[in-house]
């Protein structure tokens, strides 16, 4: 297949998909009703095709890109989980799809149960006390928390807490979070498993700490040992601690970041709960605090009176707003769907999610070094440092060629503390055939890289483009279509 | 576990290559004792497919829904049509169950879709780049917020009274974080009081913040308020409706450094209030500010043009505390429906959206003034949306309007006190002759 064309390259003047009824009302000329000099002089350039054409190229657009519907996605810390259908089908019922978010409370009480129920399910998977919806992802969710965090110190006068302390093994959001909720970010170094190193922990915590954020299991996949001593440290010395839930797959049924003593927690629905990726979006990031720290959640809060549900505004304590209504509704009604077919049996997520990583561990650690020689989580680091030093072939050439056998790479170079990372995480809903096609595969590329380095290196060789030049994307930026180019 | 396809016989040859006798095992040697959770999660009992749509029916079944009312409510979500082809590719697997495209080669897809999407932006708003998409309006504008802070070094920003307040809201949570002053200007009836609005923009200020049209529907002075901005150093954010770009002016136009827009009238169900997608666009010179993912065009190995993430150095996975922002995701699957549904309307078809709405709006505010008891509360012009004072509460009027299948206006008095008794009435091409009569009929009915 060659480049496919940009829709704008296919326009045709005159041509038209949708077509609009014609106008029933007395018209009046814009230009009297606008003042002239607001009046669009140069109609914006969109496309002009058939609905066909359309129907064409979006479909052609579709089949170069890979899905978790299409193969194996084993993309580490992304939890690239099966949708299933059914989510979708719900998320398109009238009440839930054509609902105004504008509308009076009482005639959206459905809506609002299904906020107000989700939310004590996701309590009790969590052992958190209340929970709000309306972050759109995982990076908006931490946001959220910290600034509930910040909004706690300030309503105790306690403002001399500015900083926010991040291992070095976190996601690169937790820093950049803490830096946009205006605290200064202290990074402590992990011990080589991931976990926190309690006396670097001990050596930076005071009075001046807000906060610590801990991703738990860590970004190697392990469950840190001494996950409530971190937490207790950090109270000891004032500070509360946030738990980033990315990894909750791992852990659903067998432990709850709030019985480790964590004071706010954030979930990623597309993840955990199954919501669709979208090609990068959208997702939901549902943050869930201790009861001490509802005053400070974002307006409005779903309260149950009596046996009717409503909106509460006036919290004067809130943070204010992170979106314009209530959260991707949508989405939460997809996690809806999915925590209704499984209900207690959740920890079989969690439980085939870790067999299915092990799994992949016990084969690849014969070809490739682990980066924690003990039974992991949901995922497993395996690292291509000793290929790299015989024969030249990275991580990144590794990736490629997978590219050739139709399956997504694992997360690479990532966590930054291990070198040549390849993060791999399969999820519960993959088989055994597919996991041993992919061991297969990762088998057979070791044995290239060592027979035939180049054809490695040169991968991937049967897409429908070769490597990009991104050196060139961002020296000379092209971000944009335009017409008389 | 009907989305779990490991066999019995499958679990036992895996534990057996794990070289453990159970799960258990591997749990056990993860987590301390001290923190498991030793009882079964109280959740109610897994259900099966057809009890779980049964379920959810029910749940929303007595939803008032915009498939049974006839809906005159905007005040930020729209009653846009969107055609039968859209849904079609949200719902394909190939998109819909993609993540971001880390990996171009095998991301083609979605990579030529956002390039096409920060086009169509581009085109739309008369603005140099765009980014690949933001949470929703509300949070764009915050971001837009923090992108004039940035970029000014002042730690003050104006937004305007009449921008929608629950992004006001959202702006100044962002703010606060960041230790910045957000200033609202007041208003004249239904638009930005532009001498209040002189002292207001001093040289400490970053930014000047508006909506266009404003959250009551009314027409703001763009031109105006564009020199008062530039005049004493500050930038200029634009919140547009992007239907309403089809009949007035592009913001990049006017002046506009940035233009923030939330895109769910582009294909996108109002679904209470998301997901749908924050457009954010700006000039050249500012593209290392923006934040969120950018997609560019290049050559692959073989000569090929391909599409890539780009201009990555801004992003919180290289910076990390020093990014521009946190933000990872984007909502891209929205913004594929606003992709579609900008490439099947085209040039002519969203012209005659935002013309049929402006028709539709004006022929219903002419008629309601003719009501005794209601009149139009601005002088100002307005696109689709406008706000009438009418004779009791809005929302005494809305419950009336309920029981005959209406959703009428906007309550905007609690907003807006100063605007007693205010309805704020949205109309778009799906509203026919017959149903703005009848919600005019309805109007009159109000003693």
């Amino acid at each position: 297949m060659s480049t496919l064309a940009l829709i704008f390259e296919k326009s045709t003047p005159g041509k038209r998909a949708v077509t609009f009824p014609a106008c029933d009302v007395p018209e009046v000329d814009p230009s009297a009703v606008i003042p002239a000099e607001l009046l669009r002089q140069k109609p914006a350039e969109l496309p002009e095709v058939s609905e066909i054409e359309a129907v064409r190229h979006f479909t052609q657009l579709s089949r170069r890109n890979h899905g978790v519907d299409v193969d194996f996605y084993p993309l580490g810390s992304c939890t690239m989980k099966y949708n299933p259908k059914v989510n979708e089908e719900a998320a398109r019922l009238p009440g839930i799809a054509l609902a105004h978010p504008q509308q009076p409370v009482e005639t959206v009480q459905g809506n609002l149960k299904l906020l107000h129920t989700l939310e004590g399910w996701l309590c009790e998977v969590t052992g958190m006390d209340r929970m709000t919806f309306q972050p759109a992802a995982g990076a908006h969710g931490e946001l959220t928390g910290i600034l509930i965090i910040k909004a706690y110190h300030e309503s105790r006068k306690d403002t001399d807490r500015r900083k926010v302390i991040v291992p070095d093994s976190a996601h690169g959001t937790n820093p950049a979070t803490a830096a946009m909720a205006g605290f200064d970010v202290v990074s402590i170094p992990s011990k080589h498993d991931g976990s926190v190193d309690l006396d670097a922990l001990r050596a930076v915590v005071g009075p001046d700490t807000a906060a610590l954020m801990m991703t738990n299991p860590s970004t190697l996949g392990i469950f840190d040992p001494h996950v409530k001593d971190v937490a207790e440290i950090v109270h000891a010395a004032g500070g509360l601690v946030y738990y980033d839930g990315a990894n909750m797959n791992a852990i659903m049924g067998y432990a709850r970041p709030g019985d480790m003593g964590f004071d706010v927690v954030h979930l990623n629905l597309h993840k955990t709960f199954s919501t669709p990726h979208g090609g990068g979006g959208p997702g939901s990031g549902p943050v869930g605090v201790k009861q001490f720290l509802a005053p400070f959640l974002p307006v409005p809060v779903v309260e149950l009176a009596g046996d009717k549900y409503l909106l509460d505004w006036e919290r004067p304590l809130s943070i204010g707003k992170m979106m314009g209504f209530y959260g991707n509704f949508g989405v939460v009604a997809r996690a809806f769907a999915y925590t209704l077919a499984y209900g207690p049996e959740l920890k079989e997520v969690s439980e085939y999610a870790v067999l299915n990583a092990n799994y992949i561990q016990a084969h690849l650690r014969k070809y490739y070094d682990l980066a924690v020689d003990r039974y992991c989580m949901h995922e497993c680091v395996i690292s291509a440092k000793t290929l790299k030093h015989e024969v030249g072939v990275k991580t990144l050439d590794i990736a490629k060629r997978l590219l050739d056998e139709g399956i997504h790479p694992p997360t690479i170079y990532f966590p930054m503390i291990v070198e040549e990372a390849m993060m791999i995480e399969p999820t519960e809903t993959e088989d055994k055939a597919t996991l041993d096609r992919f061991i297969a595969s990762m088998v057979q590329i070791y044995k290239e890289a060592k027979e035939d380095p180049e054809r490695v290196k040169s991968a991937p060789h049967l897409t429908v483009v070769g490597r990009l030049d991104e050196a060139l994307a961002a020296r000379k930026p092209n971000l944009r279509f335009k017409k008389d180019l | 576990m009907r989305y779990i396809p490991i066999t019995q016989a499958d679990k036992a040859a895996m534990l057996r290559d794990i070289g453990v006798s159970s799960t258990q095992e591997l749990f056990a040697a993860n987590i301390p004792a001290d923190v498991r959770l030793n009882r079964p999660l109280n959740l109610p009992p897994a259900l099966s497919e057809m009890e779980i749509l049964a379920t959810m029916s029910d749940l929303t079944r007595q939803n008032v829904t915009l498939a049974d009312y006839t809906c005159f409510l905007g005040a930020g979500a729209y009653d846009h049509y969107i055609p039968a082809a859209v849904d079609a590719f949200v719902r394909r697997g190939e998109f819909l169950t993609a993540y971001t495209p880390y990996q171009p080669e095998i991301s083609q897809g979605v990579l030529q879709v956002i390039y096409e999407y920060q086009s169509l932006v581009c085109e739309l708003t008369g603005m140099d780049l765009s980014n690949a998409s933001m949470y929703d309006g509300g949070s764009a504008m915050a971001e837009a917020a923090g992108m004039v802070v940035q970029q000014t070094g002042r730690k003050k920003v104006v937004v305007a009274s009449s921008v929608h307040p629950n992004w006001r809201r959202v702006v100044k949570t962002y703010m606060h974080g960041i230790g910045v002053e957000v200033i609202e200007a007041p208003l004249v009836n239904c638009e930005l009081d532009l001498n209040k609005l002189e002292t207001l923009v001093t040289d400490e200020v970053a930014g000047v913040i508006v909506q266009m049209p404003n959250f009551l529907g009314h027409i703001e002075q763009v031109r105006t308020i564009e020199k008062m901005a530039h005049a004493k150093g500050a930038l200029f954010v634009v919140a547009a409706d992007p239907i309403s770009l089809a009949v007035l002016e592009a913001p990049g136009n006017y002046g506009a450094d940035i233009v923030v827009m939330e895109g769910q009238s582009l294909g996108n169900a109002v679904s209470y209030g998301g997901p749908w997608l924050g457009i954010i666009a700006t000039r050249d010179k500012f593209s290392r500010r923006i934040p969120g993912r950018i997609v560019g065009a290049t050559l692959d190995n073989r000569g090929q043009r391909a599409f890539v993430l780009t201009l990555q150095t801004r992003e919180q996975h290289i910076r990390r505390e020093k990014a521009t922002s946190n933000i990872c995701s984007n909502q891209a699957l929205n913004a594929l429906a606003a992709t579609v549904y900008m490439t099947l309307v085209g040039k002519e078809g969203l012209r005659e959206v935002a013309n049929l709405s402006l028709q539709k709006a004006h022929y219903a505010a002419t008629q309601i003034q003719k009501l005794p008891g209601y009149k139009i509360a601005c002088k100002s012009s307005f696109f689709k949306e406008f706000t009438i004072n009418c004779p009791k509460p809005a929302e005494e009027i809305n419950r009336m309007l309920l029981q005959k299948g209406i959703l009428g206006g906007y309550a905007s008095s609690p907003d807006y006190p100063l605007l007693p008794n205010a309805m704020t009435i949205a109309v778009t091409e799906k509203r026919t002759k017959a149903q703005i009569d009848q919600l005019v009929a309805a109007l009159g009915e109000v003693k």
